[in-house]
Formats: structure tokens, sequence, C-alpha cells
């Protein structure tokens, strides 16, 4: 294979020729190509790499990537109305600057000296995350909640040697899928089987009587959501998790974060194993790739003992009064004990916690209890203003804190021709269509309304969808 | 100059007290403004909104700072992270540059501004990019599609199990191949993984050429295999030279090759996975493609396989039409999802800049350099006390990193590699990476240069090591006893294990450390 001696690249320190020859004589070989002398010549590759012409030039490299990333149409352009596992949140200036610093951004492992700042950090969302939670045990975050609810699951069924799982039967699909990936198929041996519980027609939550009759001593897990996907906040969370605990089976229970300053920390109703997503804290949406989970529990050892990733522990140094930041489950791990650790674990979204713990302090008790307030009335605006036009209902039952279901099937219109028309003419994206997911629930769409929504927004989708639909 | 003569250096130390106990009640970071009167007027107050029974009565006990207050915590923070601010060649992670201007375009609301549910005829932007990387992928393995979905390399090789389940479930022979082989020196995360989808584990020890011998594999082997998870070349820099053997050895049994190629950096543009016999190959683009590592994540597993595993992949999967990017979701064959949406898509975009700026190229220039380096490394790093090259009997270069061992420092001045890399980070210098369990070679360490250091760079991370080796051999209380130049000093490890004292969080912290009766930190 020819060498190229003239190809000098900016992010190359010893490329072009000169140091390379000298750096060739320290190593005793004639050419570099001596030094691949491992491969056999039949394993090389058939044919040179063809690849599009290097944009070496970094005026020409940015001037494609945007020229590029220009043909999207994005959410401050549009005004968008999307949840559904991403949500527009503002993300506070600081939290880049702070997610953006090279110190950060680029670490691989360090060591708990070396990277002192960095895991101080970590334990810094860990802790204020416990705060929310009323929880003492948080682990760094996983990819995403998808993942971590199916990491929780697995260590209940390990906890209590049971092989079933109740959840909601209005659950994302999207979420639900990662969840059945965790489980496993039934042709193997840790296959954990799902069963759907009915909802309540009052509070959309969980439907108590179908619980009840569901729940045995095969359960290993009851799984519930607050607020549920379709956005309704079940006021019987202290009732299931109290039915759970009676038959044995751990309680765990999905948060938003950003609820947390006005709905009650899921540690004080009666939840086990505490999971959710990371991204509404100070995380763009990113096309989805923002997401992370976080998991948490009580200080118990049967939880802490089966924790998948990461714990940070606060610990002593060798000088008397200082203190310093370390992996308290590191030997349990994959990374500790391969296929015989508590699940597997991996590079995950460290960085995003890193987000977390400097969009919570930023935030603090006021700051959570006001975008709480603003969020859930600014949603219920929204919805009741969104119910006053003909033909359109709203379709979670109960108490919702910022997504809600909106249902047209009485417009005679489809989701799909409706999210169309807001896009074209009035540069919106409505909620996500639910009408392939729910077929029962009709014409009906996922509604998301946040801090981010002005009164003028609201007002601009009414009279929008008015339009549509006239 | 030369990089021989060690430069002073401190850690900055600011003390930064836990961010808990900081600020003054009543100072505000952010504010948002309350519902205006028309919207209370119309749906009353959150606590009306809220069912009772749900409502939180508590202050959560988060501290109260200004906007300033935090910004120079952090700031605080970040200067007390060594990281890559030095010389980091923390091996099998492929330090490279990240570059600056894929931040700035991350940054953008082109990219950070959008939703993954858009329809997808707002999104040809970013779908162009994916493709366009898929087909870069594609020319550098040979296979015939791939996916971003997975958050990392375990996750990559987790979406391999989950794959090979699928597979076979449609062959109709998931129940009993339920075996997969991987090799001792394979990432743990290959025999975690695929155990944690529900696959029994076969580990291949190695033999004396420093890879599993073929009869090791011919023994393993059977009806039961479900796939054969491989990296090549190892974390040793060895190359197994009977890897075509072993792909059709494993296909004639009935499974599935997957090819972990997170020692990719020495053979890009050599080796061609598909041309060897592997079925799917996994690319970590937070390594070998120069997105950012973040200290763990958010990270990509590139994961691609052959057009007859293709209908077996999670969705959605980013096509093009000739005219139109989609995203196909209608795969009745698919194996699911392993995360939620498609991906890391920033880090996606990055790795796909880093390609577009390397070209073919600059592909190939890396791999020699990064190769190149390794050896020229490997030959200075032999004149040094107390180290010992991995498989010492076999002289052959190595490829992109070496593994080493400090076996004859241990046994010569009780110094072994945790005391040194914590020593290393006196000279700012990252600590390296050692080595994945378990420990094949003593008190390893595995440097890996790639291609982005300069031969400065190198010679002072290279005279580091050797000041280090003459300190274990004269003071070797001071390397012990290290680090002494750091924000903070050697963490003592008691704690962790024990559930009496460890604390995961502050809350757990004052419960037992200063509520208690053991007054100790």
């Amino acid at each position: 294979m020819p060498t190229n001696q003239s190809f000098v690249h900016p992010w190359m320190a010893n490329s072009g020729s000169g140091i390379k020859e000298e750096m060739l004589a320290e190593t005793g070989a004639a050419a570099i190509e001596e030094l691949f002398s491992q491969i056999p010549e039949s394993h090389r590759r058939r044919r040179p790499l063809e690849l599009p012409p290097s944009l070496r030039s970094e005026s020409e490299l940015r001037r494609h990537l945007v020229t590029t990333l220009d043909r999207n149409r994005h959410a401050e352009q549009y005004l968008s109305f999307l949840g559904a596992g991403c949500w527009q949140h503002h993300v506070p200036a600081v939290v880049d600057e702070i997610v953006g610093r090279a110190e950060f951004l680029t670490p691989v492992w360090g060591s708990p000296q070396s990277d002192h700042g960095r895991n101080q950090a970590w334990f810094e969302f860990n802790s204020q995350l416990g705060e929310l939670l009323h929880a003492d045990v948080v682990q760094l975050p996983v990819y995403s909640w998808g993942c971590a609810i199916g990491l929780a699951v697995r260590m209940a069924s390990r906890m209590t040697g049971r092989r079933q799982l109740l959840l909601p039967c209005h659950i994302d699909p999207e979420r639900l899928a990662v969840v059945q990936s965790y489980c496993e198929p039934p042709e193997m041996p840790d296959h954990v089987g799902i069963v759907q519980l009915a909802a309540d027609s009052k509070t959309g939550g969980i439907d108590l009587a179908d619980l009840r009759s569901r729940i045995s001593s095969d359960t290993a897990a009851v799984y519930f959501e607050q607020p549920g996907y379709l956005g309704a906040i079940d006021p019987a969370a202290d009732d299931i998790a109290a039915i759970a605990r009676s038959h044995g089976a751990e309680t765990i229970v999905g948060v938003d974060p950003i609820s947390l300053g006005i709905l009650r920390a899921p540690g004080d109703y009666g939840a086990d194993i505490m999971v959710g997503p990371t991204q509404p804290l100070g995380v763009h949406m990113n096309c989805g790739g923002g997401v992370g989970g976080f998991m948490a529990s009580r200080d118990e050892e049967r939880y802490v003992r089966e924790f998948n990733g990461f714990l940070v522990s606060i610990a002593p140094t060798r000088k008397e009064g200082e203190f310093g930041f370390g992996l308290a489950s590191a030997h349990q791990t994959s990374y500790g004990m391969r296929e015989d650790g508590k699940d597997w674990t991996g590079n995950s979204v460290y960085l995003w916690a890193i987000a977390g713990a400097v969009y919570m302090s930023l935030l603090g008790p006021e700051g959570f209890r006001e975008v709480g307030e603003l969020i859930i009335a600014r949603a219920n605006h929204a919805a009741r203003r969104l119910a006053q036009i003909d033909g359109v209902r709203i379709g979670t039952a109960g108490s919702f804190f910022k997504e809600f279901v909106v249902d047209f099937s009485a417009t005679g219109r489809t989701v799909s021709h409706i999210n169309r028309k807001l896009r074209k003419r009035h540069r919106i994206f409505g909620g996500k269509d639910l009408s392939a997911e729910f077929p029962e629930m009709g014409q009906s769409a996922l509604y998301c309304v946040t801090e981010i929504h002005t009164l003028d927004d609201i007002d601009r989708l009414v009279d929008a969808l008015e339009e549509v639909l006239s | 100059m030369t990089g021989d003569n060690l430069r002073g250096y401190h850690s900055a130390a600011w003390s930064e007290p836990v961010v808990m106990e900081m600020g003054y009640p009543g100072r505000r970071g952010q504010v948002f403004p309350a519902p205006e009167e028309r919207v209370t007027a119309a749906v009353g107050t959150a606590s009306g909104l809220v069912p009772p029974s749900m409502l939180r009565q508590d202050r959560p006990a988060l501290p109260e700072m200004t906007e300033p207050e935090v910004q120079r915590h952090y700031l605080h923070l970040s200067q007390e992270t060594l990281g890559m601010m030095g010389v980091s060649l923390f091996g099998t992670c492929t330090m490279k540059y990240n570059s600056r201007l894929g931040e700035t375009v991350a940054m953008r609301p082109s990219m950070a501004e959008l939703h993954p549910l858009q329809h997808e005829r707002t999104l040809q932007g970013i779908l162009e990019i994916i493709h366009e990387f898929d087909l870069i992928l594609r020319e550098l393995s040979g296979m015939d599609q791939f996916i971003f979905q997975a958050g990392g390399g375990a996750d990559a090789a987790y979406t391999q199990s989950v794959v090979t389940r699928a597979y076979h479930a449609h062959h109709g022979q998931l129940g009993q191949r339920n075996e997969i082989i991987t090799s001792i020196q394979a990432h743990p995360c290959n025999a975690a993984t695929a155990s944690a989808a529900g696959f029994d584990i076969v580990t291949l020890p190695l033999g004396s050429e420093g890879y599993p011998p073929l009869d090791a594999l011919r023994s393993a082997v059977s009806d039961r295999t479900a796939a054969l998870l491989i990296s090549n070349p190892d974390d040793m820099g060895i190359y197994n030279p009977e890897i075509r053997e072993w792909t059709r050895i494993v296909h004639e049994a009935g499974g599935l090759c997957f090819y972990d190629h997170a020692n990719f950096n020495g053979v890009m543009g050599k080796i061609c996975a598909r041309e060897l016999g592997f079925d799917a190959c996994m690319f970590m683009l937070h390594k070998t493609f120069g997105a950012p590592k973040g200290g763990g994540g958010p990270a990509v597993g590139a994961y691609g396989c052959s057009e007859e595993l293709a209908p077996f992949l999670p969705t959605p999967v980013v096509t093009h039409d000739g005219r139109r990017y989609r995203l196909d979701s209608d795969r009745p064959l698919s194996a699911g999802r392993v995360r939620e949406f498609w991906g890391n898509i920033p880090q996606v975009m990055k790795a796909y800049a880093w390609a577009r700026s390397m070209g073919a190229d600059g592909i190939n220039e890396a791999s020699d350099l990064s190769v190149l380096a390794n050896n020229y490394m490997d030959s200075r790093l032999g004149r040094i006390r107390g180290l010992e090259r991995s498989n010492p009997h076999l002289d052959t270069p190595r490829l992109e990193m070496t593994r080493w061992g400090l076996g004859p420092m241990k046994d010569e001045t009780g110094v072994g590699t945790v005391d040194v890399a914590n020593r290393m980070a006196d000279y700012g210098i990252d600590p390296y990476w050692m080595s994945h369990e378990p420990w094949v070679v003593p008190e390893p360490f595995t440097p890996e240069a790639g291609e982005m250091y300069s031969r400065e760079d190198l010679d002072h991370w290279i005279a580091v090591i050797r000041e280090i080796s003459s300190e274990a051999y004269g003071d070797p209380e001071l390397v012990r006893t290290a680090p002494h130049r750091q924000a903070i000093h050697q963490v003592r490890g008691e704690v962790f294990d024990d559930p009496e004292k460890w604390a995961m969080t502050w809350r757990a912290y004052l419960r037992k450390h200063r509520h208690g009766d053991d007054g100790e930190a």
C-alpha cells in the first residue's frame, strides 16, 4: 500500500515527511510498511479506499456542514409541540458553556485525583437529583429512560428471583420496545414476561382493580410513570406501591425530573427504584441525541449491590480533612467481572450528568417550583383553549403536567393531514401522531407545552388549528 | 526542542466545597416568569392542577446560588480536571483531536434544536449526513448497512446479541444456539452484553503466539454456537493472522461473526471486515472517528452488517431512495430497539466531519502514523528500567498499541502500575489505561499514541515514565503516596465497600458522617 509522503493535515503532527523518517529510524524498520508485518498479505484490502474528497480546510468543511444542516427545519424556526421522550425546554447558557469546556468534553477516564473536578461534578449531579427524588443512592446516568427501566427491571428480577413485570398499557411504544429488548425473548433463560395493566378511566393512571387481580408471587416489579406517557398524573401512587410491597414486588417509578418542584418526590410514596429521563435537565433535544436515563434507590445494600453502572462516593484522602470522589461499585460491574458482573455497562452519557448538575444548581428549589408551576399552568391553558375548537377534545383523563392527548377524531381529519397543514401553512410542528400506536384513540396526537411556549405561541396554535380544521 | 526536559506542573487546586454547601437562602441562578393573569384566571394555580395526593409540600434541598456563582464553581471544577489538557495516551480508547468546529456546528439550532419525531422532510440535512457517513463506514468495512442507535461500544456489542437473537429465532434455532464465543482478550463488554442478552459465554484462552489457538476455537464451536465476538488486533497490539479461518469455522458451524473494531485505528484502510468473513462489525465514533468522549459519553457504537443480517437491525434505518432521505421503521423482522430514537446524532455529525476532513489519504496516513508512533514508543520504552513488553518472546512490530507490564518494577521496588499511574498526573499526564479484567500481564499499562500527538509529546510522555521509574528505584514511597501536585491527595478507598460509610449522595453523607458518630469525611 502506498504511503503518502506529502499529506500534511492540521490534526496530525507527524504527517508529512522528515519526522516520520526520524521516527522510523528509532524503530529499526526500513519502511512503515514493515511495521504491518503481522497482517498477512491475503488479509489486506482488495482495493484502495475510495472516499469523498478530503475537506482538510476548516473553512470548506464548515461551509459543507452548515449548508447541509441548513436543509433541516428546526424548533426555533418552527413552533414545536413535539415531546414523547424528547422535550424542548430552556437550556441555560451557562450549562452550554460548562459542557463545552474541553476539560469536561474530551477526557476519557482519569483517576479520582487527576479528574477530581469531573468526579465532584458527577457527585453533585447525583446529590442534587437525590434531593429532587428523595433518594440516597443515585447512579451515573445510563443511555436512556428506556434503558434505565430495562436495567431496573433486571435488578428487580435478580433481587426477587421472579420473572414478571407489570406496567401500564399507556406507555411509549418506543420506550416499551427498549424494555422488551432488556427483558429477553421467551427462549432465553432470564426472560421477564411483560403484562400491561388497564388504565383508570377517570385518572388516566393505573386501574388498581386490574393491578390487584394480576399481581402475584411471580411479580418481580410494578412499573409506572409519573406523569404517564399520555400526560396523566396518577393520584394513586401510594396505593400502587403498597400493593406491590404487599406482594413482595419492587416498585419502579419513572418520573420527569423537571416536574419535581411541584410533584411529590417518588421516594416519599414508596418507590424502590426510581428512573427517568435526564434530557429535561439542561440538554438540547439534539435530534434525540440528548437523551439519557437516571437510576436511583434507597441506600440499602440489597439495591446497591445490584446496580450495573457507576456509583460515585465521597471519600477521605490521605490528607486530614480533605475529600475526593471515587467509584464505589466498579468491582461488581462488567468491567470488573465480565459476564459475571451485574448486567453490563460501558460509555454512557456522563457529560449530561455535568449538564444536569449545572442546571439543578442554577434552578435551586425556587427555580424548580417556578418552572413546574409555569409548565402545568401553560399546558392546562393550552389544552382548554384547544378543547374550545369544534370537534377537538382532550383525551387525557384526569390531571396532567406538560403533555396531553388532543383527539381530533370528531373533526373528520387525520392527525397526519392536520400536521401536514400545520407544518406547511403555519410553520408549526403538531403533536406526535398516536393513531398507529393506540388505534382505539382514533385520530389523536400527543401535545407538549413547556416553559418555552408563550401565550402568543398558544394563541398561534389555536388560530392555526382553527384555520386547518375550518 | 526535545520533550525530554520535564516541565514543572501543578494542578489548579480550588478546594471547592460540594455545591450542596454553597449559596445563601433566596439567591437565584435562573428565574421563570409567573403564569400570566389570563392563564391563572382560566386554569387556576399549580396547587389546584396537581392532585392533592401528589402535590409536593417540601422544598427540595438544592443550593441557592446566583448564575455567576454557579458558573465559577463549575469552571473551577473543570480546571481541576486534567483529562486531555496534558498528553493522554489512554490505550484502547484512541485519544484524538476533537475538533472545535464539530462543537460549533453542533450548537447551531439546525442540529441542537431538532426533534427526532419531526417529519422526515424537515430533517433532510441531518439524514443526508447520516446516510453519507453510513456510506463511508460501508467503504471502510465492506458492510451493507449501518445504524447509530447504540450509545457506545458496549451498546453496539449488545446490538450484536440482539440481532443474533432475532436472526436465529427467525431460523427456528434460538433455543438451540445459546452460546457466544469470545476470547479472554476481547473487551469485557462482549461477554457481558451477550450474557445479559441471555447467552452462555465460551471464553477462549490465549496461546503461545499471543492469540487463541485455532484448535481452541475448533473445540468450542458446535451446533450450539450462536456467534463469535472478537477484536483484532487485540489490546496487546497482536493481530491474529488466522482470523479468516476463524470466520470460516464459525460459519461452517452455523454461527455469526462479529468484529469488534475497537482497535480499528491501526488497521483502517488496510483491512476490510467483510473480506475477512465477518457478518457485522462495530466502530466507536468517539474513539476512532474523532468525536469527543465527554468523560464517558454521549458516545456512538456504529453497528454495521451484511445484507443478510440487515432485516434484523433495530429500527429506524436511514435510507435514500435516490430523491429523499427516509427513516425506515417498516422492517417486520427487526430485533426491536436498544435505545430510544436513532442515536447520539450530533456525535455522528462530528464523526462525519472527521472522516470528511481526513479523506482516504488522511485515514491511510493516520493508521500509518499511529502504528509508527507505537513502535517508536516501544523502542524507547524498552530501554527503561522495570518495564517489560507483553509476550516478550514475540519480536514482531505491534500495531497501534502495545501492552506493557511493570512486573519487574513491582518485584524490585514494590511500586506497581496503580502507583505509577497516580504519579503520572503530577507531571500533567493523564493516568494511562492499565488493562481490562483479567490482568493477563502483571502490573499492566497500555499506551496508544494515535496520530494526533507530535513526537515531542511522545518523548515527553516517555520521559515522565523514565523519571517515575528512577523515582521508584530511588524513593518508592514518593511514588506510592502520589499524587502530590494535584487538586487533592490520594483518595482512600476503604469506604467504597463499606455500607456504613459509602455515601453516593450528599443526603447519605450528611446522614452517615455529619449526623452520626463518625465525624470523618
